[in-house]
């Protein structure tokens, strides 16, 4: 393989750099602008907003915003729901590939197909039952409610990544903590976590990023306020008049729970980034 | 510093493979013994059994006549060199070698550590890399590290596994003989596992040789080299291997594939009555009969003979020759030959000649050979018939004098500087 392009390449690859850059930050710049909009200004056909205006931001969140009780306590779901749903995903799925990466024992690939095999099921076809059979235990529109869905499509991938992970982590240093004097679980500790966890670290963002972005469980699976996530509520807006559409605090309250997503991204890029592990054997 | 002492040690595995089948070793304090073998032989087995990373089947393993089957790695204070290196990469080279010290709470002050760290560095060529992670070091850096991090704290003895067999040809070389001078200066018990036989003449005071978890012989490299138990052993031993050839007896008179020739008396008795047997010679015990020195030219017998391919290295001469080989050992020979690692492509003998030889390629040459120097195996047990027990004692005896020598004086070196 030549590692240097040729011009045309070069040039071809920019395009489509550019093309798919557009294609992807179009529309998150679009909603950005337009959260920025006045009411009136809605409709006006322009990407920049004619005036820049704080108004829909005041409505979701300020106090007396006729958004505000709708958002917020989404907003208080949404975080509590998804954070739960992550430790428990992330505490398991670490056992779990722990033990696949570790030992041998038998029903290890059952283990691994059976993950896989929760992860492609399509949620959609698990709604409706599961709308019924909550409601007939009562853990429909409650925290619980949507947690235990959301492990569903948290553990599996969290369970394949880590196991993945934990697989190129040189064993040997575990051993040879041991004969450093370690005992199993300072080895364990002391050799093996700070390798394993930007690992752990990396699964607990994506399964975080899983649960908080889900539409179908959060908006099916509830009905007041007591559990509702933020993309569920985002529905629910009404605009300051009946005839009036939401989109200023719709496209506000959506820029409000994107903000985290790209903090954490931003804030821990170099962690998710692993390279870790080398150089701990021959390279 | 301590002995230590392996007893009928087995290693079978939960698949019923037997591993390590009784192994007795006594390793006396301050010895450099080797454990060498081709792949398979359960050397590594041994010496992770003897660091307590590996169960021990049956057996006593004792260190300092206290016997440890049961105790953890850590209880049994040894330090090991890993293959790998097994650094740990989230460290620096300073952390790394402190390691070991640190998880000795309270045992040593941060001062005391900071000079270990520094004695150790500065064995080791290590000072300006203190500060660097393992993923910033080059291959020998590392296994500098991962040595420095087993001498930094006094261990009862030193185990290394392989650990030059990530190392190119040349560096390999350098890291050997440095490893030979610190276990020296250090006077610590060390076993070595390696593949490499080069490895184990060079370091070993002792050299164990292993074959399928079998012990086959414990000796000097001197010893294994002159006086080999069996046909496993002194193909394993030498550059390049000796060459193993059918030999047939009658009347006194011997037929090697290149000649019949009188025997002489030592070999006579070590032949009895058998009529087959395996003749090992080595290549360096062949020479040009050109270049030969008329007053033991008669000691031997001269023979012709079709060289196949020539090697010239400069220290002298490489000479292959094709010969048919018999077919009641040709089975035995042919096993040997995969049991060490080789592909037994063709039936051929190597001789070592002297660099001013002419001898070229597809010549036809007279060689010169002593035939006091054969080596006599028997085709059925592979025992060697010609072993001289009390020549193999005096070369022991003399290993171990020599071995203290050397020890006392790289010692008194050490305390003058």
């Amino acid at each position: 393989m030549g590692s240097v392009l040729s011009t045309r390449a070069k040039v071809w690859w920019a395009v489509i750099t550019v093309v798919v850059l557009v294609g992807a930050l179009f529309p998150v710049v679009s909603i950005f602008m337009t959260s920025f909009k006045a009411s009136s200004d809605i409709n006006s056909g322009t990407f920049l907003p004619p005036r820049w205006s704080t108004e829909n931001y005041e409505q979701i969140l300020a106090s007396g915003g006729s958004a505000q009780e709708l958002f917020l306590s989404a907003l208080r779901n949404s975080i509590g729901i998804s954070l739960i749903a992550t430790v428990i995903a992330v505490v398991l799925a670490t056992l779990c590939a722990y033990a696949i990466a570790r030992l041998d024992f038998p029903g290890k690939r059952l283990i691994l197909t059976t993950a896989l095999g929760v992860s492609i099921f399509p949620v959609v076809s698990i709604v409706t039952p599961l709308f019924n059979l909550w409601r007939n235990i009562g853990l429909y529109d409650t925290w619980p409610g949507l947690i235990i869905p959301y492990l569903s499509l948290t553990l599996p991938i969290s369970i394949w990544t880590l196991a993945a992970f934990f697989r190129q982590i040189p064993w040997e240093l575990e051993q040879a903590a041991q004969v450093d004097g370690a005992t199993p679980w300072q080895a364990f500790r002391k050799a093996i976590v700070p390798l394993a966890a930007p690992g752990v670290f990396t699964t607990a963002l994506i399964a975080f990023f899983i649960a908080w972005n889900d539409f179908v469980y959060g908006i099916s699976l509830t009905s007041t306020s007591a559990a509702r996530p933020v993309p569920a509520a985002l529905a629910f807006f009404t605009g300051a008049s009946y005839f009036e559409e939401p989109t200023g605090a719709i496209s506000a309250a959506a820029v409000v729970v994107t903000i985290p997503v790209v903090v954490l991204v931003v804030l821990f890029q170099r962690q998710i980034v692993s390279g870790l592990t080398q150089g701990a054997v021959k390279g | 510093m301590a002995s230590i002492t392996l007893k009928d040690i087995v290693k079978r595995y939960g698949d019923g493979f037997l591993a390590v089948d009784r192994v007795n070793l006594d390793i006396a304090d301050g010895e450099f013994v080797i454990l060498v073998g081709p792949s398979g032989s359960g050397k590594s087995t041994v010496l992770r059994m003897i660091v307590g990373l590996e169960d021990i089947t049956s057996g006593d393993l004792e260190i300092d006549g206290v016997r440890v089957n049961e105790k953890a790695p850590r209880e049994r204070d040894l330090a090991m060199v890993f293959q790998n290196y097994a650094l740990y990469p989230h460290l620096t080279v300073a952390e790394n070698i402190a390691f070991p010290l640190r998880l000795a709470k309270g045992k040593h002050s941060e001062e005391e550590i900071r000079e270990k760290i520094e004695h150790a560095a500065d064995m080791l060529d290590l000072r300006e890399h203190l500060d660097r992670k393992p993923a910033n070091l080059s291959g020998g850096q590392r296994q500098r590290v991962a040595m420095g991090r087993a001498i930094v704290r006094d261990a009862k003895a030193f185990l290394f596994d392989e650990p030059l067999s990530n190392l190119d040809a040349k560096l390999r070389g350098q890291t050997r003989t440095e490893i030979a001078r610190l276990q020296r200066r250090l006077g610590t018990t060390t076993v070595y596992v390696t593949h490499d036989q080069t490895e184990a003449m060079t370091l070993g005071d002792r050299v164990a040789v292993l074959r399928r978890g079998v012990l086959q012989q414990v000796a000097s490299p001197r010893g294994l080299y002159e006086q080999p138990v069996n046909l496993f052993v002194a193909g394993f031993i030498g550059t390049p291997p000796m060459n193993f050839l059918p030999g047939e007896v009658k009347d006194g008179r011997i037929t090697l594939p290149f000649g019949e020739f009188d025997m002489p008396e030592s070999i006579t008795k070590a032949v009895g009555d058998r009529g087959l047997v395996i003749v090992g010679l080595r290549p360096e015990h062949f020479e040009d009969a050109r270049l030969v020195d008329p007053s033991k030219k008669d000691r031997g017998h001269t023979f012709e003979a079709q060289i196949d391919v020539t090697e010239w290295l400069g220290a002298e001469l490489y000479a292959y020759v094709p010969f048919d080989m018999h077919e009641s050992v040709k089975g035995q020979l042919e096993e040997l030959d995969r049991e060490l690692d080789g592909e037994g492509l063709r039936t051929q003998f190597v001789v070592a000649l002297d660099s001013a030889s002419r001898v070229r390629d597809g010549d036809t040459t007279d060689l010169w050979f002593d035939p006091t120097k054969m080596m006599i195996f028997d085709p059925e047990t592979s025992e060697n018939l010609t072993r001289d027990e009390d020549e193999a004692a005096r070369i022991e005896e003399e290993n171990a004098e020599d071995r203290k020598r050397s020890l006392e004086r790289a010692q008194k070196q050490d305390a003058q500087v």
